[in-house]
């Protein structure tokens, strides 16, 4: 995937789409519920979620497959809400790749063009241009059920750009992979999309693919958009304790606020007590919220609070040890790093648990 | 694909396990594949190289000659039956596709009210041998049959439905039609939704969509069945015969060894000609299905994009479907009527109705039903037996050359019924019993020819039967002390009941109208099964009324076979999905 950028496709004629209050129901079941998302032009952009969120539906809704109840979906400022499928103009490529198994290589990649009546001589370049870019150039001839899923993966990918969409939407492309081809395929992806500049939506439930190829990721859950952001703002600052927990690992305590004397404090469940800083929003039945790497154990490194706990478990992960505390009434894990030398703490032990609460987070559901 | 890995890597340690252990077939094994191949050889190899010897020997010398191939190019008879016979079973196909096209394609790509009772009554036709039909088809289509009765006192014209060639390839187009359909069908659904979302998500649509995208994946399946069509009536022999069209190919092999002696070489080489297109059918089948595999459905996926019809469609559709369905039962209707009527002559209906047919049929001719009854549980029995011996062989043994079996026992699929009685009755003719009884005389003969033709089939069952249960189940019942004997016997066939049960009833069901076998091995009426009884009422017009009256009983009890058999597949994969 190393050719040079084809002249015809530049960032420059990126499209944005715009989702304005998309509702979609099947009888009783509200699987979107109220969409507004904005995609930039030329944006790798993921929607992110556990199945059953609506992912799949929203991306099917955008390529035309999904009719909406209400709302609009705008590419490029025009609203395709009632256009049918043929007649948009955003590439999706399969989850399952849909490749006609009746087809060559070269004629799946030239079927769009040959729906367009592009002649014959333009159609023969454009595919040739296509399998170059994915690196397929040579396997032109072969069936699909010849290749391997990669390669299946990447003609799928060569289909779909052949016709040069305003969009291409990705339906869990890495998901029939097994996973050293996964981590191969996600960076040609992102590379080829650096190189088109073309607006991408791409679905997916695996947070790590969304994170190392991505832009910008929705995370969805139940219908509902629960935040949008880069992979760092949604690690860092989540707005809730869904985001919290769908993106890396999330010690949660439960307990209560409390006011004395115009300080605020969150008790916690079966523990103690913590000052919480003035600036900090704290919303209604908020948990106090921190990842393991943002607590120590022991007094040897300084801290804001130090809470009492008991060592439950540990393991050893190489570079750092994970250990199972249990504080108050829940368990979190806190991660320290390994140095040669360093004792294990035993399960039983009690600890002095240091927290920083400049990243200690108060989210609620 | 994740999957797909997992599970691969799953099962290589247990199948390099199995190489281990297996590779020497124990000595009840090596017997058990002797005595197979022994009954394969004296009952299918044997009588079938008998045929083929005959006609490529010179009579009386018994030196190698073509000389009687030359014979048979030379005879305008045989060229006119051959020609007769090709045009009879291309039309057939032409007419099954016209009956099969919308009512698949109607069920599968619309949201159709009744499309469940369609694929049911599609497969109808199937419980009846054409030959049966004929006669009630006359008595519709015929020349002086309701139809034409109402035609020409309404418009003034007659339409030769059944005239010569007209009435084979009706006939046999109305009843063979179900195996394009099914195929068809089950091409259609297997095609993945998103097979023809991408085609819409690249800018196709509309006709374009379904020439370029759907028909192509449809494809094998439509020639699969159209090949199995072409094949049935290039076969079959009764049909011909009860309509009176003499000059095609199977008839005259009938009539040759009958009429002039088993003696004469002509028979001999009409069935290799019959053996050689059955076979060329298969091969352009099989060359059709190679490499395509276009089952695309995806997990969780379901087949096409059903949609809703509009109104004037949906009319439409509703009308062409009915009268299908009705040009498809009429033999059954007609079948029904004749068995019921008093005379059925010059008249759209019967004149009167009566219940004496049936008593005639249960009376003096029970013995028909009775001996059926016999042969084709016989039959039946025997092909289960022989299919799960040769699948557990197959499957689950690394004997030498145990697929020679499968492919022994499949081979009986390119074998016309016809040629297999000719093939019975010159090599069993001269072995003679201490009483002199000839050994082709004896009725157990017949069983022997429907277990042969049948056990392609029930052999598929026993196969897919076995392939569903998975090696460890065995393994974890040897690994806790039982021998093979004992694994089979506990836990190979208490699993696999469903699937022999299946295949017991589909060579049941099957056998008991089976004639063209028969038709040369009957040799008293004491001994003679429904199908040959049928095929003796319907020659008179006397025999009509009683002929029908068995027919319905045949139907009946086919039928009965048939919703068993689905029953009880049913219930077992009901039973294994409860057990996962």
């Amino acid at each position: 995937m190393n050719q040079p950028l084809p002249a015809t496709a530049l960032g420059a004629n990126a499209v944005d789409v715009d989702i304005r209050n998309v509702d979609l129901s099947y009888g009783t079941n509200h699987v979107l519920k109220g969409i507004n998302l904005h995609i930039r032009p030329g944006e790798f952009f993921a929607f992110l979620g556990p199945s059953g969120c609506g992912k799949t539906t929203l991306l099917r809704l955008i390529a035309g497959f999904n009719h909406a109840d209400g709302g609009e979906v705008l590419v490029g400022g025009q609203d395709v809400s009632r256009l049918p499928p043929w007649k948009r103009d955003v590439g999706m490529v399969f989850q399952s790749y849909a490749l006609w198994p009746h087809m060559t290589v070269r004629r799946n990649v030239a079927f769009g063009l040959e729906e367009r009546k592009v002649p014959r001589a333009e159609i023969d370049r454009r595919v040739a241009a296509a399998l170059e870019l994915v690196g397929l150039g040579h396997l032109a001839d072969r069936r699909p059920s010849q290749l391997s899923g990669g390669q299946q993966q990447r003609v799928a990918v060569a289909r779909t750009i052949a016709i040069e969409p305003k969009v291409l939407l990705l339906d869990e492309p890495l998901s029939n992979l097994d996973a050293k081809m996964r981590v191969q395929v996600r960076r040609e992806l992102r590379d080829l999309q650096q190189r088109l500049g073309l607006t991408t939506i791409f679905v997916t439930h695996d947070q790590e693919e969304a994170n190392t190829i991505c832009d910008r990721i929705a995370v969805m859950n139940d219908g509902i958009v629960q935040q949008v952001g880069t992979p760092m703002e949604l690690y860092e600052k989540p707005t809730n304790l869904f985001v919290a927990n769908f993106l890396g690992t999330a010690n949660i305590l439960p307990g209560r606020v409390l006011r004395e004397a115009g300080e605020r404090f969150f008790d916690i469940e079966g523990g103690v007590r913590l000052p919480i800083p003035a600036h900090v929003m704290v919303p209604e039945g908020a948990k106090l919220v921190f990842r393991p790497q943002h607590a120590s154990l022991g007094r040897d490194r300084p801290s804001d609070v130090w809470l009492p706990g008991t060592i439950v478990h540990s393991e050893f992960l190489g570079a750092t040890l994970r250990y199972g505390v249990r504080i108050g009434t829940a368990e979190v894990s806190i991660d320290t790093p390994f140095q040669t030398g360093d004792a294990l703490h035993q399960p039983g032990a009690s600890v002095d648990v240091g927290l920083s609460l400049r990243s200690a987070l108060w989210l609620a559901a | 694909m994740a999957g797909a890995t997992t599970a691969g890597r799953a099962h290589a340690p247990s199948a390099s396990h199995r190489q281990f252990f297996r590779t020497s077939a124990t000595p009840g094994q090596i017997a058990l594949a002797l005595g197979i191949a022994a009954f394969l050889v004296l009952f299918l190899v044997i009588p079938v190289g008998t045929v083929i010897y005959v006609a490529f020997t010179e009579k009386g010398t018994g030196g190698f000659t073509l000389v009687n191939f030359l014979d048979f190019a030379r005879t305008d008879l045989f060229i006119r039956s051959f020609w007769n016979s090709f045009y009879a079973s291309a039309m057939s196909v032409v007419v099954a596709s016209i009956f099969a096209l919308p009512l698949a394609y109607i069920t599968t790509r619309f949201e159709f009210r009744g499309a469940m009772i369609i694929q049911t009554l599609g497969f109808l036709p199937l419980i009846m041998p054409p030959f049966v039909g004929a006669v009630a088809m006359l008595l519709l289509f015929g020349r002086n049959g309701t139809v034409n009765l109402f035609l020409d006192d309404w418009f003034g014209f007659k339409i030769p439905f059944m005239e010569g060639l007209n009435g084979v390839i009706f006939v046999q187009a109305v009843h063979y039609f179900p195996f394009i359909l099914i195929n068809l069908s089950a091409a259609l659904r297997n095609i993945d939704r998103s097979m023809e979302e991408a085609a819409q998500n690249l800018g196709s649509s509309g006709f374009r969509l379904f020439r370029r995208i759907v028909f192509p994946l449809a494809m094998p399946g439509y020639i699969a069945g159209a090949s199995l069509v072409f094949v049935k009536v290039f076969d079959d022999l009764a049909t011909p015969l009860l309509l009176n069209v003499k000059d095609m190919l199977a008839p005259q092999a009938y009539l040759r060894v009958t009429s002039i002696g088993i003696a004469d070489p002509m028979g001999y080489v009409i069935s290799v000609v019959l053996i050689c297109m059955s076979i060329l059918a298969m091969w352009i089948s099989a060359r059709a299905m190679r490499g395509k595999d276009y089952a695309t459905v995806q997990r969780g996926g379901g087949g096409l994009a059903k949609r809703q019809m509009r109104p004037w469609e949906s009319a439409l559709a509703y009308a062409a479907v009915l009268i299908i369905l009705l040009l498809v039962l009429a033999p059954h209707i007609g079948l029904l009527l004749l068995s019921f009527a008093t005379i059925w002559s010059f008249s759209p209906l019967p004149d009167g109705f009566t219940l004496a047919h049936y008593g005639r049929v249960f009376g003096e001719s029970f013995i028909y039903v009775k001996n059926t009854f016999i042969y084709a549980s016989l039959a039946g029995l025997i092909d289960v037996v022989l299919g799960t011996a040769i699948a557990y062989l197959v499957l689950r043994t690394r004997l030498v050359g145990r697929e020679w079996l499968d492919w022994a026992a499949t081979a009986a699929l390119a074998i016309p019924g016809v040629v297999l009685g000719i093939g019975y009755l010159r090599t069993f003719y001269g072995v003679q019993l201490p009483d002199g009884t000839p050994l082709a005389a004896l009725w157990i003969m017949i069983v022997l020819a429907l277990a042969i033709r049948r056990l392609p089939y029930a052999l598929r069952a026993c196969y897919a039967a076995l392939q569903q249960i998975s090696v460890s189940l065995e393994e974890a019942a040897e690994n806790l002390g039982a021998t093979k004997t004992r694994t089979i016997r506990r836990i190979v066939l208490p699993l696999m009941t469903g699937g022999i049960l299946a295949g017991f009833v589909t060579s049941f069901a099957t056998a008991a109208v089976e004639l063209s076998a028969t038709l040369m091995l009957v040799q008293s009426n004491a001994d003679a099964p429904l199908a040959y009884g049928l095929y003796v009422f319907m020659q008179s017009a006397a025999g009509r009324g009683p002929g029908a009256a068995l027919g319905v009983i045949a139907v009946l009890l086919v039928a009965l076979c048939t919703f068993a058999s689905h029953l009880i597949i049913e219930k077992s994969q009901k039973a294994k999905t409860a057990g996962h």
